[in-house]
């Protein structure tokens, strides 16, 4: 596939532009909203803060968690998407497809309505565990088979995963009404209302996670010529390949505790990121943490807009975004192949 | 006992050849359905025998049971056998279009596009309009969202696989776009509209029973008499446009007939999952695959799951009344799993 930057220079630049788009999209996810503050305001909030003033107390109390939250889930999402379909060769290959998001909502709402947790740490990793789950059963199943791995196969799988986690989580919500009332809107994905006390106790796994995947660029790229050169080129595929799982289940996993199902971010991410920067994984992993960073913060400024004063919840408006796409990728993508 | 009995006019004009076996299993399953309506009133607690329901739908029995049975029970037992009679058969007619045994109304897309425009239809119209217009509305949307898939996938013809990737594509969207109205519809009880979503027959009255009837009960049988092109369509495109069979005429009259009677179903009880997927093969096991048998006894299989997983859904977790879509889901996809790894060779 041609991509857009083609030398060195031009993929700095891009980049740069990508960081500036990364600022662009933070400071709008500040500003915009229900309550119209003025900028004066929102830098008083970071220089000399005043408790006083709603404005100020709204932008550090509900604004900002949610543009952190915003880079955090968005950059996870994308890199999570671009290495599996690094691992699986497969271009619809992304959390949501995968099933991940349901096999984690499902552990997390038999955790809440049937065992009662409250510990969101426990509940972030019965998330990891859900998310493990269904990603190596759709990961199983959709390779068996002659032809391995084909698109038709993994999607098919995932949707079938989908469709009985998601049946179950059902169940559960129906027989505990007061469950479904709060999980509702999170069952569609949102990045609103929430702490940032909920990101700390996962912080470091998905940090640490995201930093193995940019240190992954170079394996990833000889992965990608086949596994058969890769491993004769002395490549220890199956520990990358275990490598590689840990990673895409700590970010999806971890996501999908805090925000619910947002669909379609790591699966529209990487082939952006891979038409303007080409299919060097050095440069598609840290760029699609970037702009997929930026896509959810701009979807989720975007849900808090639309329809003043009330907001959708961001996983509508990604699947929205991301559905023409995955129909794009679906009706002239696969065809290549 | 013969295998087919042939009935010919006396100078061989015209004649049919029945196969008895397949025969004998869809009367037998029409007799089973048909049992389900005047038992299934009866489970439960309190329980009812056979007679004294038949007593009170007369309005002849004691008068207590009167109530329960006439106004709770068998408008139920009854939308649930038509709303599975309408998804089997739907699958079916499918299954056979696309030549794809994954192929069902609900994986295609075609019930989300029901449920988007129903969900519309209560939110903003039902007030105004009353409920007599709602399955027209989630037929037309229905309608909309088969079309929309089908020029999708349009290139140069349609492949099944195609079809399908390009169906889950376009359910994600809709979806997207059901939950989109929940969440915007004004005080609307959100937690109700997402268990009709899940597929419920837990308020089903005579007049669901009357919104569904005329469709099950002309659309059904028009298939199964028109369904024997899908016998030649079976033998591939090109194999039965040579036998003189317009192929694609006959597929988009086939394809109307199948999102009509989705649409339909999907209006009276929710999207209640995976029914179109299975019962189509469960029949295929017992009748074989001539279509005229196939149809019918898909449909009366689809009914008889949908009537289960309610009676199930009402009585296994009482006092609680649990979506019925949620039992069909939980055994189906585990059967979509199944056919998925039996059909591993052909994606």
């Amino acid at each position: 596939m041609s991509h857009l930057l083609k030398t060195k220079q031009s993929r700095f630049i891009g980049a740069f532009a990508a960081v500036l788009l990364l600022l662009f999209t933070f400071c709008s996810s500040l500003y915009f909203g229900q309550t119209s503050i003025v900028i004066e305001d929102i830098v008083q909030a970071f220089t000399q803060f005043n408790s006083s003033s709603t404005n100020q107390v709204i932008v550090l109390d509900e604004r900002l968690p949610r543009a952190v939250l915003g880079i955090v889930i968005g950059a996870s999402l994308a890199v999570a998407g671009a290495l599996m379909q690094a691992l699986t060769g497969n271009p619809l290959a992304s959390p949501s497809i995968f099933g991940i998001n349901a096999g984690a909502l499902f552990f997390v709402v038999l955790a809440i309505t049937l065992f009662s947790f409250s510990s969101l740490v426990h509940i972030m990793w019965l998330a990891l565990l859900g998310a493990a789950v269904s990603g190596l059963l759709v990961f199983l199943l959709g390779s068996i088979g002659r032809d391995g791995m084909t698109p038709i196969k993994v999607v098919l799988a995932g949707s079938a995963i989908s469709a009985l986690f998601l049946s179950m989580t059902q169940a559960m919500l129906v027989l505990d009404e007061n469950g479904l009332q709060q999980v509702l809107f999170w069952l569609s994905g949102s990045i609103s209302g929430r702490s940032l006390d909920m990101l700390y106790p996962i912080l470091p796994f998905i940090l640490i996670a995201a930093a193995g995947a940019m240190f992954m660029g170079k394996a990833l790229n000889v992965f990608a010529t086949g596994e058969d050169v890769a491993k004769n080129l002395g490549q220890k595929t199956n520990l990358l390949k275990i490598g590689i799982g840990v990673i895409v289940i700590i970010l999806a996993g971890s996501s999908v505790s805090i925000a619910g199902a947002i669909g379609f971010i790591g699966l529209v991410v990487p082939h952006i990121t891979r038409g303007l920067f080409g299919p060097d994984y050095r440069w598609v992993v840290p760029l699609s943490a970037v702009l997929g960073a930026s896509l959810l913060m701009s979807a989720d400024v975007l849900a808090r807009l639309l329809i003043m004063p009330q907001e959708i919840p961001v996983g509508i408006m990604t699947a929205l975004i991301g559905t023409p796409f995955f129909i794009y990728i679906a009706r002239y993508g696969l065809t290549k192949r | 006992m013969a295998r087919q009995i042939n009935i010919r006019s006396k100078k061989n004009t015209i004649s049919f050849q029945i196969d008895v076996k397949p025969l004998l299993v869809t009367l037998f399953l029409f007799i089973l359905t048909a049992a389900a309506l005047f038992a299934g009133p009866g489970l439960g607690d309190p329980f009812f025998n056979p007679v004294e329901i038949g007593q009170s739908l007369f309005g002849i029995g004691s008068g207590g049971n009167e109530f329960i049975i006439n106004t709770l029970r068998f408008p139920r037992a009854a939308v649930s056998l038509l709303a599975g009679l309408c998804l089997g058969t739907a699958g079916a007619i499918l299954q056979g279009i696309v030549r794809n045994p994954l192929a069902s109304p609900d994986i295609i897309g075609i019930t989300g596009g029901a449920a988007v425009a129903a969900v519309i239809y209560i939110t903003f119209f039902q007030d105004s309009f009353g409920i007599q217009w709602l399955p027209f509305t989630a037929i037309g949307g229905a309608l909309m969202a088969s079309l929309l898939i089908f020029l999708i996938s349009w290139n140069e013809g349609v492949t099944p696989i195609r079809l399908v990737l390009i169906g889950i594509g376009v359910s994600a969207a809709i979806n997207a776009c059901t939950m989109l109205i929940l969440t915007l519809s004004p005080d609307y009880s959100a937690s109700q509209a997402y268990i009709w979503l899940t597929g419920s027959i837990y308020g089903a009255s005579w007049e669901n029973l009357r919104l569904l009837l005329p469709w099950a009960v002309l659309i059904v049988p028009m298939t199964v008499i028109y369904s024997s092109v899908l016998n030649v369509q079976e033998l591939g495109d090109d194999t039965s446009a040579g036998l003189g069979l317009s192929v694609q005429k006959h597929r988009i009259v086939l394809l109307l007939c199948s999102v009509v009677l989705a649409g339909a179903a999907v209006s009276v009880v929710g999207t209640i999952g995976f029914v179109g997927l299975v019962a189509p093969h469960i029949a295929r096991l017992l009748v074989g695959r001539s279509f005229p048998y196939l149809l019918p006894s898909a449909g009366f299989v689809g009914a008889l799951i949908v009537f289960s997983a309610d009676i199930v859904a009402r009585t296994a977790f009482y006092p609680s009344d649990i979506p019925a879509g949620i039992f069909t889901a939980g055994i189906g996809a585990p059967f979509f799993i199944y056919l998925l790894v039996k059909h591993r060779n052909k994606f």
